[in-house]
């Protein structure tokens, strides 16, 4: 293996880690609708279904609920298996399984079985999909109890999450953004895995901290970029885990830049966000030197057109000019 | 250029199936495009006449690109957008009758500052008050941009360096000059702390009594008594002081101390001795002590607090002649008419100027000290 | 009265009597007179300024409950009506 960093892209860095998996442990198989034949209807699985077999790589017939039950069974059993629900919004059809099966028998069995299952799922918007294949449904899950959430926004988190999560005993739900799958960029060999529990500061800073995740995290960095010719120098949170969420590094962040924008793909109302302005009031409330200030998807369904679809969803600027307004008031 | 699959960020324009001023419908093939996943024919989705075609055959553009003008309006009846609105439904026979709305609730008066935690927090440790400050922070809030930036010294008015030499110096010159004997006694407490307790049952916060008050009271009216040991050694003699003003060691926040006068404290009632002490700590720590009160005492008197070690062998303050020391209060067995109980005791001290007094003179004013703690409903 | 509040209250009133302390720093459970080098007389003033700004009678009984934040937090909440 070679030790300079490669360039490969986020969905290459998926394959890889789903590739990796298969081979290092035999109770270890994919299985979702199109995984196989299609090759992932983000191409993520292209190409594994002809070199690790039908027994790892395994087309499931078109019913959430039930090949997602199929995971849970094969993950009480023993196996280690990750299942592939096309998109988010798809996972609702499989939502008593994954809430009612998956997270709760472990605890309502006392321990005695573990559910060492893996669901990916994409999530998100700007791809003209629509509303029905657009939504950003992770905050839901991030409200149940036993489920670990994940949002890889990184090509190393792309490779290296997957690992971590089907180590976990428990139930862990991977939301990769589709507006990731052809990021390209540096993978560094020397990594040879990462945490599933902490945040990461991706842009150090000391004016304003932007907490983020996921596809809104590139967004973030540029408004970080654009903010820093301005001469404002923020602080950019990569949640990384969105439950449980690492409240230490935010709360560390807000001690240093008292200012905190929220930047979350969901809609407001109910959201991931809320939640961590709410942590932020609980913990870090005599740091806060100004409101805190989000930006979310307008509440709408995600529109189709382009235009329109992009006016719904946060942008470097909404983001830039939400600190702005936070590190530089109008008088 | 349509999105002919999520990853799709680009195609390659293949080939024009019309050609432009050519009148289409809905659901002809218009154009072919090259993807990853091979080419694949576009259909249109409007009536109309195709004006100009924008790319030509063999150009790779992205999603969302502009292939071609379609007009729309030299087709037929424009799409659905402009078709009748749906007719309204049919409205109720007779409106259900609406509550009134409720009465409108009044809003607090806007007279609060806009004043930012971490902003608060500040000003609150500075001892700033926010009236008058301008906020420049959001919505025009007081944030911390508008406060100075660290603490100030607190105006005690004492500068930590130069009360180190102050204290250097006196105690120094304390024990180069002065021969000092030690005498200690530990004093049951609790008759007089049982009385605290019952006053203070009755009192709000504010107006409640501390050991110490109680100490010093015994302390002052004790030391009344013995004025061989109230004053000062001066030109190789002893020159008794007119009055107890009582120095009450007083512990600075960040180090040093500083004993001020109580003038007269042994003719001070008990209460109005609390409300001399109070008010000496706060500006002794605040600022605020007058320059006869750090020249005027007579004696000094130290408690070593709830915090502090069981005894103190405290040094004179020249030119004064007597020190007097509290430890903490602790519960001890003890003796008490043949039997052992727990009694709340203190170790009092005394350190006395060898030169103007001696040991058996500092005994009696112990044992009167004692004595007066002993009889707590004296006045 | 919430925890916030109380906790609000505190770091204003201790802000008057030990300036230099930082109640961001002191755990929940630390005893206050040793985090912020309190006496008794600080003890008496914090405690007629509790008194004073939230009308509760405070006992000298209850004084031991005082001495940390939780302990701060959870006597406000329950003398609360």
């Amino acid at each position: 293996m070679s030790t300079a960093p490669a360039r490969i892209t986020y969905r290459e860095a998926c394959r890889e880690a789903i590739r990796a998996a298969i081979l290092a442990d035999p109770r270890v198989f994919l299985m979702g609708e199109d995984v196989g034949r299609y090759g992932g209807c983000y191409a993520v699985t292209k190409g594994l279904l002809e070199e690790l077999g039908e027994a790892r790589i395994r087309d499931t017939p078109l019913s959430e609920s039930a090949f997602v039950g199929a995971g849970i069974g094969a993950a009480i059993a023993g196996l280690r298996p990750i299942v592939e629900v096309m998109t988010c919004n798809f996972s609702l059809l499989a939502l008593d399984q994954i809430l009612n099966n998956a997270a709760t028998i472990p605890h309502m069995s006392g321990g005695q079985f573990a559910v060492p299952l893996v669901i990916r799922m994409a999530t998100g918007a700007g791809r003209q999909l629509a509303a029905q294949h657009s939504h950003s449904l992770e905050g839901w899950f991030a409200h149940i109890p036993g489920l670990r959430i994940l949002a890889p926004a990184t090509i190393e988190d792309a490779r290296h999450m997957l690992a971590a999560a089907l180590a976990d005993p428990n139930p862990v739900l991977i939301f990769e953004h589709i507006m990731l799958y052809n990021m390209e960029g540096e993978l560094d060999p020397a990594v040879q895995g990462v945490d599933i529990a902490s945040a990461r500061i991706r842009r150090p800073g000391h004016d304003v901290t932007l907490v983020t995740y996921g596809g809104s995290l590139f967004k973030t960095l540029d408004a970080a970029e654009a903010l820093a010719r301005e001469g404002i120098e923020s602080e950019v949170i990569d949640l990384r885990v969105l439950r449980p969420l690492d409240t230490a590094t935010i709360m560390q962040s807000v001690a240093r830049t008292r200012r905190v924008v929220i930047v979350d793909e969901g809609w407001r109302s109910g959201s991931l966000s809320a939640e961590v302005a709410m942590r932020i009031m609980e913990e870090a409330f005599f740091e806060l030197d100004a409101p805190i200030r989000r930006v979310c998807s307008r509440e709408v369904p995600i529109p189709y057109a382009a235009h329109l679809e992009q006016a719904a969803l946060p942008q470097p600027g909404s983001i830039a000019e939400a600190a702005r307004g936070l590190a530089r008031p109008a008088p | 250029m349509p999105s002919l699959g999520a990853d799709m960020e680009a195609g390659t324009l293949v080939e024009w199936k019309v050609a432009p001023g050519e009148r289409v419908h809905r659901g002809d093939i218009v154009a072919v495009v090259e993807t990853q996943k091979g080419a694949i024919e576009i259909e249109i989705f409007e009536d109309g006449v195709l004006r100009d075609l924008v790319v030509a055959p063999g150009s790779r553009v992205p999603v969302g690109a502009l292939l071609a003008r379609l007009d729309v309006a030299a087709g037929g009846p424009p799409p659905a957008l402009s078709a009748a609105a749906p007719a309204a439904p049919p409205r109720a026979a007779a409106p259900a009758p609406v509550p009134p709305p409720p009465p409108p609730i009044a809003m607090p008066p806007a007279s609060r500052h806009r004043v930012t935690p971490a902003a608060r927090r500040r000003a609150a440790a500075l001892g700033l008050p926010l009236e008058g400050l301008r906020g420049t922070g959001v919505e025009g809030a007081i944030c911390l941009a508008d406060l100075p930036q660290a603490p100030p010294r607190r105006s005690s008015g004492f500068d930590p360096v130069g009360m180190r030499k102050a204290i250097a110096a006196a105690m120094g010159r304390s024990k180069r000059e002065i021969p000092h004997y030690y005498l200690s006694q530990t004093v049951d407490l609790t008759p007089g702390l049982e009385r605290l307790a019952r006053l203070n049952a009755g009192r709000a916060p504010p107006e409640r009594l501390l050991p110490a008050a109680m100490m010093l009271h015994a302390a002052a009216r004790a030391v009344a008594e013995t004025p061989e040991l109230n004053g000062f050694w001066e030109n190789d003699a002893f020159r008794a002081a007119e009055g107890v003003h009582v120095g009450w060691a007083v512990a600075l926040r960040g180090g040093g101390l500083v004993a001020p006068a109580i003038r007269d404290a042994d003719r001070l009632s008990l209460d109005a001795l609390m409300v001399a002490m109070r008010d000496l700590v706060a500006r002794a720590r605040g600022g605020g002590l007058r320059g006869s009160e750090l020249t005027d005492a007579t004696i000094t008197v130290t408690s070593l607090g709830d915090r502090g070690a069981e005894s103190v062998l405290p040094i004179i303050h020249p030119p004064q002649v007597t020190i007097l020391g509290f430890g903490r209060i602790v519960e001890r067995p003890w003796v008490v008419a043949g039997a052992v109980v727990p009694r709340r005791v203190a170790t009092l001290t005394l350190a006395g100027d060898h030169r103007a007094s001696d040991g058996h003179r500092g005994g009696l004013l112990l044992a009167r000290i004692e004595a007066l703690l002993q009889k707590p409903e004296e006045p | 009265m919430t925890r916030d509040e109380t906790l609000a209250l505190v770091a204003d009133i201790l802000g008057g009597i030990a300036p230099e302390a930082d109640l961001s720093t002191v755990p929940g459970d630390a005893d206050l007179r040793e985090a912020l080098d309190l006496d008794s007389m600080d003890i008496l003033n914090f405690v007629a300024a509790l008194h004073e700004r939230t009308g509760h009678p405070i006992p000298e009984a209850d004084y031991p409950k005082l001495l940390t934040l939780d302990g701060l937090a959870t006597y406000f909440q329950a003398e609360a009506h």
